[in-house]
């Protein structure tokens, strides 16, 4: 480690491995101690651990604006075979301590957002046992996470990519017994492995394009490949192309991006704090990140860097024309966060790495209010909906230790109607009833919608900015996914909180307490003020020249109004054309939605998804469940079991059997033995003659024997 | 003096009556005398070896000899004398019962 002791600053570097060891260890005391601790221990413990590594990432900071050079924390050797040595090494530079803030920052605040939300949760699906098991997994995915983000190589890199996929698949399963509405099924276990088996597939490019890094740069490590990059771009121009697209269908899979982006909507099956923090904030960002840290290589590569971009910008439009026709809160929110992850990997496809990483650093503060607001809504509707049912109030306690079976009779008897708390179309009204909700939602949404002066804003209008500059085609997708974005967020907000409650419990729904709106509130406060972190005027690019560190040199295009002014037209636009389709004459309880008839097939398509989901049931699930029933039909049972085991190997061992048994056992070894046997009896029957039991015979032969000896002896 | 080749003679002679006496008496305790006439041949022939080389180590075998036959003659009059109780005699050829 390369300190100078003079500062006392530098020194803060050596307490970055924390950011890792703290949440472990508030995921420790809760996995063995959750149960004595009670719900509010559980809640303050992994929140604290979630916030003392906010606190070392602080520090990692502020040690970081005195050098700015960062360091490389190394705690313990790793892998040592041959050549290639790698140690467990913690890197701090601007690009991993800015993930570390948003990781560990949005992290805090969600962990306590989940004190109150699982406090519900876990009622209104009547297992609290299953609360302190949640906050186990966040934290584990928080240390995860930070593996990810502060690793010094692609390895250590991988670790943490694995480590967060398997909290990904652990909390999308969390309610793995019922589905998202709270009945018994399989839907949500079979969304956690959808997930899982999507990101095999992103994983199986990551791997190859770590096999070709460590083949031709012969390392793991950041420093070592990139120092070792441009040579072999030289020597070997296809190579960092091929490492550039398979890496990119890694970051297709860890980042929902086409065509892998089909486990995220259902991935909202997970409880909401998980949608805000993973599948929305932090870990999809994951493979934006990947494509930043390997900057050296995509600079190597334009055809990479234009496969990239265009993936990214396609993906923007596509889900965001797929999020207009969805009418589950959450999943609104699912195909903007694809549609957002598009506008980012654009961006670092496009080389504008600050702006990619400056609109991942905003959408993780107004996402993760969207989907809290959200999770806040449905808790509403939830209470709204018990209120309806069961005079009193809020939610239903069930008898102390009941078992499963007497839960789920439980929820058969309260659920006679399903009752979907996601479906806006339920909704209406809430503005009134869930005022804080209300203000924060239109925050997020707006600075969703990219509306002048909030974060988004500022981040998109910069994306927009580059790629009008190098890249027209991405410009095009993106402003007209912009416009989409701007719409569906529209119409959400008048379905959600204008006009009038279209469900009764709409009509009773209750605002959440302190525990879920303070985090709000903050959220709020950054998705409002976030955008003031990197003006695009001359000066004031902070958070670009903070980056500047790690990722070189870079150029600041100056503010171009004309690209500001039609995203902002744009924006506007959309929005007045969601009040004139959604607020001029509000939606009325089972009206269907207005846009459906002027855009007809269209509006289908978007309804439906387009379809992939069946289409990719079709191309690939069903010919791989086909192939694996014909190789379990055909292959293990017919020709294995039926023809190997039982005509091979049976067969075969019975022929061989009598074949020993016959010619060798019977034939040979039986006959030499009968004969030994046959000889010694004839030898004995006449050897016995000679004991004729007279001793004065055998004397003779003694005498005799004596004599022919002495005579021997004597004559030789 | 007598030479000792006729010692050596008497010896084989009375050697020979002895093992004639063996093979061809039938009654077990004439049998005996007649071991311990073999014995006694060769205990002459023992110390007729002393006298010539002037040692003593025939003499002692002698001894041991003697003390030997002694033994035998307690353990074999011994066992005559169970075999005439069980079987009313002495005769050899009737003690054939470990006939093969």
């Amino acid at each position: 480690m390369l300190l100078s002791e003079a500062n006392p600053a530098a020194g803060l570097f050596v307490l970055v491995p924390w950011i890792v060891f703290a949440p472990v260890i508030g995921l420790l005391i809760n996995a063995f101690a959750g149960k004595r601790l009670g719900e509010r221990g559980v809640g303050w413990v992994a929140s604290l651990a979630s916030g003392a590594a906010f606190l070392v990432s602080a520090l990692q900071f502020y040690a970081l604006t005195l050098h700015p050079e960062g360091a490389q924390v190394k705690i313990a050797e790793w892998i040592r075979i041959g050549q290639l040595s790698l140690d467990w090494t913690f890197r701090v530079d601007s690009l991993s301590v800015t993930m570390m803030l948003v990781v560990s920052g949005v992290g805090t605040l969600i962990h306590i957002y989940a004190i109150g939300y699982m406090h519900e949760d876990v009622r209104f699906k009547h297992d609290p046992a299953r609360f302190p098991r949640f906050f186990v997994f966040l934290n584990l995915f928080i240390a995860a996470m930070m593996i990810l983000v502060s690793a010094d190589n692609y390895l250590m890199l991988f670790v943490g990519w694995e480590g967060v996929g398997l909290c990904s698949f652990l909390l999308i399963g969390f309610w793995y017994d019922l589905d998202t509405l709270g009945r018994s099924s399989w839907a949500n276990s079979n969304a956690a492995k959808k997930a899982f088996i999507t990101n095999r597939v992103g994983d199986f490019g990551f791997l190859i394009a770590g096999f070709l890094i460590f083949w031709y740069m012969g390392s793991f490590a950041f420093s070592e490949v990139f120092a070792a990059a441009p040579e072999v771009a030289k020597t070997h121009p296809w190579v960092i192309t091929a490492i550039t697209v398979f890496m990119l269908v890694g970051v297709a899979g860890k980042s929902a991006q086409i065509p892998l982006y089909v486990w995220l909507p259902d991935a909202m099956a997970g409880p909401t704090p998980v949608s805000a923090l993973i599948h929305a904030a932090t870990m999809v960002t994951a493979g934006v990140y990947l494509v930043t840290r390997s900057f050296p290589l995509f600079g190597l590569t334009h055809d990479g860097q234009y496969i990239v971009a265009t993936v990214g910008a396609v993906t923007a439009l596509f889900a965001a024309t797929i999020a207009v026709g969805q009418y589950d809160i959450k999943k609104v929110l699912a195909y903007s966060t694809i549609s957002q992850l598009g506008f980012m990997v654009a961006a670092v496809g496009m080389g504008a790495y600050v702006a990619g990483m400056f609109h991942l650093v905003t959408h993780a503060f107004f996402k993760a209010l969207l989907f809290l607001s959200a999770g806040s809504v449905i808790l509403g509707l939830e209470r709204g909906h018990h209120h309806g049912h069961h005079a009193p109030s809020s939610p239903v306690l069930p008898p102390q230790g009941a078992g499963n079976s007497l839960s789920h009779g439980e929820i058969d008897r309260v659920k006679e109607e399903v009752f979907d708390p996601g479906d806006i179309r339920n909704m209406g009204g809430l503005r009134a009833r869930m005022p804080v909700t209300f203000w924060v939602y239109l925050i997020g949404a707006l600075a969703l919608a990219g509306i002048f002066p909030l974060a988004g804003f500022w981040s998109k209008d910069e994306i927009l900015l580059d790629a009008f500059l190098h890249y027209p085609h991405v410009y095009w997708l993106l402003t007209l996914a912009a416009f989409l974005t701007a719409f569906y967020m529209g119409r959400q907000v008048w379905m959600v909180f204008f006009g009038k409650a279209r469900h009764e419990a709409a009509e009773h729904a209750q605002e959440s307490p302190s525990v879920i709106t303070i985090p709000l509130i903050i959220l709020a406060a950054l998705s409002a003020f976030g955008g003031f972190i990197n003006l695009p005027f001359k000066g004031f690019h902070q958070f670009g020249y903070w980056l500047e560190h790690t990722l070189g040199a870079i150029e600041f295009p100056p503010f171009n109004f004309m690209v500001a002014g039609v995203s902002t037209v744009l924006a506007l636009g959309a929005i007045a054309l969601s009040w004139f389709l959604y607020q001029r004459k509000p939606l009325e309880h089972g009206q269907t939605d207005p846009l459906a008839k002027p855009l007809g097939l269209v509006f289908v398509g978007m309804e439906q998804k387009w379809f992939i989901d069946e289409a990719y049931q079709f191309l690939f699930v069903q010919p791989y469940r086909a192939l694996a029933s014909w190789l379990a039909q055909k292959v293990d049972w017919d020709f294995w079991h039926e023809w190997f085991h039982d005509s091979v190997l049976v067969k075969g061992f019975v022929t061989l059997a009598r074949l020993l048994a016959d010619p060798v056992d019977l034939g040979f070894i039986d006959r030499v033995s009968y004969w030994l046997s046959d000889a010694i009896r004839a030898s004995a029957e006449t050897l016995r003659k000679l004991q004729n039991g007279f001793v004065r015979s055998y004397a003779l032969s003694v005498v005799l024997g004596v004599a022919a000896i002495l005579g021997y002896l004597l004559l030789k | 003096m007598v030479p000792v080749s006729y010692y050596l003679v008497l010896s084989a002679i009375l050697f020979s009556l002895g093992a004639l006496g063996v093979l061809i008496r039938r009654n077990s305790l004439v049998i005996f005398m007649s071991i311990e006439l073999m014995l006694n041949a060769a205990n002459l022939a023992f110390v007729a070896f002393t006298r010539v080389h002037e040692t003593f180590s025939g003499q002692i075998f002698v001894f041991f000899v003697m003390a030997v036959a002694a033994a035998e003659v307690a353990v074999g009059l011994a066992l005559i004398v169970a075999i005439y109780r069980s079987r009313q005699s002495v005769d050899i050829d009737q003690l054939s019962s470990l006939k093969g």
